[in-house]
C-alpha cells in the first residue's frame, strides 16, 4: 500500500492543501516512512475486539431543546476576513 | 523583587492572605521577570495592563476578606486556550490575528477564583509537535542548559512555553495541554510537574481542537501541592463539552503529604526500552525504592502492547485532526489567500497557514480516513486502541497505581530532532499510552542527569484516581529533593 506521488496530489486535493509539484515526491517519501513504521499494528492480534471510540464510558447526554444563545451577528462575524452587515462575504460559489 | 517570582504558588497564596505582599506587588515582579526574560521566547503576547488592572481587583477583594481559592495570583496561559478579546492562536498563522469572543471554561474557572492572567504562551503549532519547534512565533528555549555549555536545548512540546515560564519563574504557575504527552514531557525537560488529568476532568470548551478523544486540559507548576491547588480549579463538569464529567472534583491538595503506605505500584516491564540512558534506568530505580522506602508495595506487571501505542496514536490523533482542522478554511476566521475559484482559495489558504508538521499530520489523517483505507487504518488503530486500555485495565488487578520514567532522554538540543519525524514522536513513547486510556498521569521531577539536566518520573493512575497520583507524586518529590532546584539564570 505504498504511497505513490498521484497518492499524494489526491489526498492533498481531499485536504484542500495546495502542495507544489516540486514537493510531492519527498512528501510521498515521508509519508512512506510514517505509514510504513504503522503497518506493525498488523502484527496485534484484534480479532473480536470492539474498537475504542471513547474513553468516556457514558451515553451521550441531551440538553432541553430551547434557543440558549444567539443574536450576536456582530460578534460572530468579528473575525472574519471580510464581513458586512452581520454577514460573511465569501467568494462568488455558484456560477 | 526576585524573591516573590520565586515563591511556589501555595507559599503566594499564603502571602498574600497574611498581607506580607499585595497582588499589585505580586503582579509588577512577575512582569518584570517576563520582559526581562524574552530570550526565551516563552510568552508569545504580554497583558501587563490587564494583569495589573486584575491585580488591583483581587488586592481590594483581599482587603474585604473575599479571596477566591487563586485570588491575586499570575499565571501564564497556553495560547491553545481561548481568552476573550485577547489574541488566540495555537501558534499557527492560519489563526492569524483571532481574538475569540468567548473565554475557554477551564480559563474561565481559573478566573472565577481570582486568578490573573500575564500573557499568553508559546507552543507547537496546534499542539502538534514534541520540541516547540512547530511554532509559528519559533521556539521555545529551555531555561535549563548541559553545565558549562551556551547551547540552546528544547523545553519540549508542546506545552513548551508553560513549561519554560514556570521553570524560570515567569509565572506561578501554566495551563497546558496534553494529547500525547504534551503536559508531562516538557515537565520532564524543564524541572517542574505537569499532570493530565482523567479525560473528562476538565471541560475542552474553548480549547482550540486538536484531537478530542485525547485532548485534555491540564496544569504545569512549580511543586505537587501548586499542581494540585490548579487541577482543582481548572475541573468541572461543563454542559458545553459532552463529555465533561458530572462528578464532584476532589479537593486534589488534601492527598499531597498522605501516606503511601501500603500502596502497590506496578512496574511495566514493556516500559524498558532498547536504548534507553542509563540514567534513566537508574532513575527509575531510584524512584522505585525511594517508594519502597515509603512503605510501597513494587508489582511487576506487563502492558504487552505497550509498542503499539505511539503507531496507533499516530492514526487515532492525525485522523481526528485533519476532521477538526477543516474548519480553517478562511471564510469565517483567519487567514484567506487569494486564488482563482473557491477550491483554490481554500487550497491556498491552508498552504499558506499550516506548517509543515500539522500538513503532514492532516495528510496522514486524511488518507487513513480515505475511501478504502478506513477499516486497515482507522478501525484496526481503535481496536488495537481497546487492546491497550485492556492492558491497563489487568494491571488495576494487581496494582494502585504505575511508576515509569516520562521520557526516553533529558532534553534535547534545538534542530536535533527536526528531520526525522519518527524519531521526534518516539519522545512521547512512554505518554502516549495515558492519552489512549484516558487515565491520569503526572510527571514528578525526580533528579538531574550527569550533564546536570533535569529528569522526570512518571506516575499512572486508575480512571479518576487522581488522588493516589498526587499522595506518590508528593512522596516521590519530597524523596528526591529537587525541590529548589532550579537552572541558573543566564537571560
Amino acid at each position: 500500500m505504498a504511497i505513490d506521488a498521484a497518492t499524494v496530489r489526491k489526498v492533498a486535493r481531499l485536504a484542500r492543501i495546495a502542495e507544489p509539484e516540486e514537493r510531492v515526491e519527498a512528501l510521498a517519501q515521508e509519508l512512506n516512512g510514517i505509514m510504513q513504521w504503522i503497518e506493525q499494528l498488523a502484527e496485534v492480534d484484534t480479532d473480536g475486539v470492539e474498537p475504542m471510540t471513547s474513553v468516556v464510558a457514558q451515553a451521550l447526554p441531551l440538553r432541553a431543546d430551547v434557543v440558549t444563545d444567539g443574536g450576536d451577528a456582530a460578534v460572530v462575524t468579528k473575525n472574519a476576513p471580510k464581513s458586512v452587515d452581520g454577514f460573511f462575504v465569501v467568494p462568488k460559489v455558484v456560477e | 523583587m526576585t524573591a516573590l517570582t520565586s515563591l511556589t504558588l501555595k507559599a503566594a497564596l499564603d502571602g498574600l492572605k497574611a498581607k506580607q505582599f499585595s497582588s499589585m506587588e505580586l503582579t509588577k515582579a512577575h512582569i518584570a521577570a517576563v520582559e526581562a526574560a524574552r530570550p526565551l521566547n516563552a510568552y508569545i503576547l504580554e497583558t501587563p495592563e490587564a494583569a495589573l488592572a486584575s491585580a488591583e481587583a483581587s488586592d481590594a477583594r483581599l482587603a474585604k476578606g473575599e479571596a477566591g481559592a487563586l485570588e491575586g495570583a499570575p499565571l501564564g496561559i497556553k495560547d491553545l486556550f481561548c481568552t476573550k478579546d485577547v489574541r488566540a492562536t495555537a501558534c499557527s498563522k492560519i489563526l492569524g490575528d483571532f481574538q475569540p469572543p468567548y473565554e475557554s471554561t477551564v480559563t474561565s474557572n481559573l478566573w472565577r477564583d481570582g486568578a490573573l492572567m500575564l500573557g499568553k504562551l508559546n507552543m507547537d503549532e496546534f499542539a502538534m509537535g514534541s520540541s516547540n519547534e512547530t511554532s509559528a512565533f519559533g521556539p521555545v528555549v529551555n531555561p535549563w542548559r548541559i553545565a558549562g555549555s551556551n547551547k540552546s536545548l528544547t523545553p519540549g512540546g508542546s506545552s513548551g512555553g508553560s513549561a519554560s515560564a514556570v521553570a524560570a519563574d515567569l509565572c506561578l504557575g501554566a495551563t497546558a495541554t496534553d494529547t500525547g504527552g504534551s503536559i508531562r514531557q516538557p515537565a520532564a525537560f524543564t524541572g517542574t510537574v505537569g499532570i493530565k488529568p482523567t479525560y473528562g476532568r476538565c471541560s475542552r470548551w474553548g480549547v482550540v481542537a486538536f484531537a478530542s478523544s485525547l485532548d485534555q486540559a491540564g496544569p504545569i507548576a512549580k511543586t505537587v501541592e501548586d499542581a494540585a491547588i490548579l487541577l482543582k480549579s481548572m475541573s468541572g463538569h461543563d454542559p458545553k463539552d459532552s463529555t465533561s464529567l458530572d462528578i464532584e472534583v476532589p479537593d486534589f491538595a488534601s492527598f499531597v503529604g498522605k501516606s503511601v503506605k501500603g500502596l502497590r505500584i506496578g512496574v511495566p516491564k514493556e516500559y524498558r526500552v532498547d536504548g534507553m540512558p542509563a540514567e534513566i534506568e537508574k532513575l527509575w530505580q531510584d524512584g522505585i525504592n525511594w517508594l519502597k522506602e515509603a512503605g510501597c508495595e513494587i508489582v511487576e506487571v506487563s502492558l504487552p502492547h505497550t509498542k503499539y501505542a505511539l503507531p496507533a496514536y499516530y492514526i487515532v490523533a492525525p485522523a481526528e485532526a485533519s476532521s477538526n482542522l477543516a474548519r480553517y478554511d478562511g471564510m469565517r476566521y483567519g487567514l484567506r489567500a487569494e486564488g482563482g475559484n473557491l477550491t483554490e482559495i481554500y487550497e491556498n489558504t491552508r498552504a499558506e497557514g499550516f506548517g509543515a508538521e500539522v500538513k503532514r499530520r492532516i495528510l496522514i489523517g486524511t488518507y487513513v480516513l480515505s475511501a478504502g483505507y478506513y477499516d486497515a487504518y482507522y478501525l484496526k488503530a481503535q481496536k488495537v486502541r481497546r487492546r491497550i486500555a485492556d492492558d491497563f485495565e489487568q494491571a488495576w488487578q494487581k496494582c494502585d497505581a504505575l511508576l515509569t520514567p516520562t521520557a526516553p532522554s533529558a532534553a534535547f538540543g534545538l534542530g536535533e530532532n527536526s528531520n526525522d519525524p519518527i524519531a521526534m514522536y518516539l519522545n512521547d513513547v512512554f505518554t502516549v499510552t495515558t492519552n489512549l486510556a484516558g487515565l491520569p498521569s503526572m510527571s514528578v521531577p525526580a533528579g538531574l542527569d550527569a550533564q546536570g539536566l533535569p529528569l522526570g518520573l512518571q506516575i499512572i493512575g486508575r480512571p479518576l484516581d487522581e488522588g493516589t497520583v498526587f499522595s506518590i507524586g508528593g512522596a516521590i518529590e519530597k524523596a528526591a529533593g529537587f525541590a529548589g532546584k532550579k537552572a541558573e539564570r543566564w537571560w
